[in-house]
């Protein structure tokens, strides 16, 4: 197949994905249970997205405290919680994780 | 300032940190499009075309060694599967709108932009519910609430924008950002703090704990399957725990 018309199958598919409940939703009303379903996809979906991300490094699992990347995380966790500012957050996420880097690499 | 400019602008701004971390990925998927044997205005159109960062890197990885093409199209299909959640997530917020926004929005609805709007609507929820019943709303919120999607718009634009320049850096200059600064990792961190906030009831603190434990184990999964998987199970036991309650 040409990569053209890969590149143009795959975009219609992923807009058509985007677009779907968007569209479908109109202002009908949701049902009770999708709705309560629907109130649970940003905690489930974005964590089920950084925990790897945090977790991994390349193909392997690095649970301890060599993984600088897992300990600037939890600092993070706990300046969200405290702050709710994503300014902050990323910012002593990235300080952390730098001065790590600096004395232990 | 008229209300859906400063929004537009407001949506911008909270996208930032997050572009940040886009810049180096956009330069790398830009190299990695080149050395898979794409045309550099291949590489550029497939990422306005896709639009989807994750799902352009392993398209790169299987047109390099020539894979067929549906198989290339079912993969990114699979690893797109999870915007389907985004737009049933967010379709509530956007009910007010006409088709031609619809259909606009949509091309915009990214794992960042979705992050980032989300988390500013619940937030308006939040403090639109604070009020009782026939007290006055301030205007400012009833503004910042009845104009949310040029919010997301400017949050998507923004991505948008910086994804479509930073594949061109990768394609015209290379990575030049170097890997040692770890500029990546800011997308993490900006996502934790757009998800902790949502942790506002043990239920979807479990939720989050089940999604994230099942990724994790399933990440070796192909087509980042485990994800999806991981977010159904994670919303199942959302919805039982806040059913029990």
């Amino acid at each position: 197949m040409n990569l053209w018309l890969i590149m143009i199958i795959a975009g219609a598919i992923t807009y058509g994905l985007r677009l779907s409940f968007i569209l479908l939703v109109g202002d009908r009303e949701i049902p009770g249970d999708i709705k309560t379903g629907l109130y649970f996809v940003p905690p489930a979906v974005l964590t089920a997205i950084i925990l790897p991300e945090v977790l991994y490094s390349g193909d392997e699992l690095q649970l301890n405290f060599g993984n600088f990347r897992l300990i600037a995380s939890i600092i993070a966790v706990l300046v969200a919680w405290k702050t709710k500012s994503p300014i902050l957050t990323v910012a002593i996420g990235m300080i952390v994780l730098w001065v790590l880097l600096a004395f232990f690499v | 300032m008229r209300p859906q400019v400063s929004e537009f602008i407001s949506g911008i701004k909270a996208v930032l940190p997050i572009l940040i971390g886009v810049i180096p990925f956009g330069m790398i998927y830009g190299v990695l499009a080149l050395d898979a044997g794409m045309l550099p205005v291949q590489a550029q159109a497939m990422s306005s075309i896709v639009f989807a960062g994750s799902s352009q890197f392993i398209a790169t990885q299987l047109i390099g060694n020539s894979v067929f093409g549906f198989v290339i199209v079912f993969t990114i299909a699979v690893v797109n599967l999870r915007h389907l959640l985004y737009s049933a997530s967010i379709a509530p917020y956007f009910i007010n709108l006409s088709k031609k926004w619809e259909f606009f929005l949509a091309y915009f609805l990214t794992d960042e932009a979705y992050a980032v709007a989300i988390a500013h609507f619940r937030k308006l929820e939040k403090d639109l519910e604070a009020f009782n019943p026939g007290e006055r709303i301030p205007k400012i919120l009833n503004d910042r609430y009845t104009y949310k999607n040029f919010y997301y718009l400017g949050a998507g634009f923004g991505l948008w924008s910086i994804w479509q320049i930073s594949t061109a850096a990768g394609i015209f200059l290379g990575a030049i950002i170097p890997e040692s600064w770890s500029l990546d990792f800011t997308l993490a961190l900006t996502l934790i703090a757009l998800v902790v906030p949502t942790f506002d009831d043990r239920a979807s603190l479990m939720a989050a704990l089940v999604a994230g434990l099942i990724s994790v184990f399933a990440y070796a999964l192909p087509y980042k399957i485990g994800l999806v998987a991981a977010a159904f199970v994670g919303i199942t036991v959302g919805v039982i725990l806040k059913k029990r309650l």
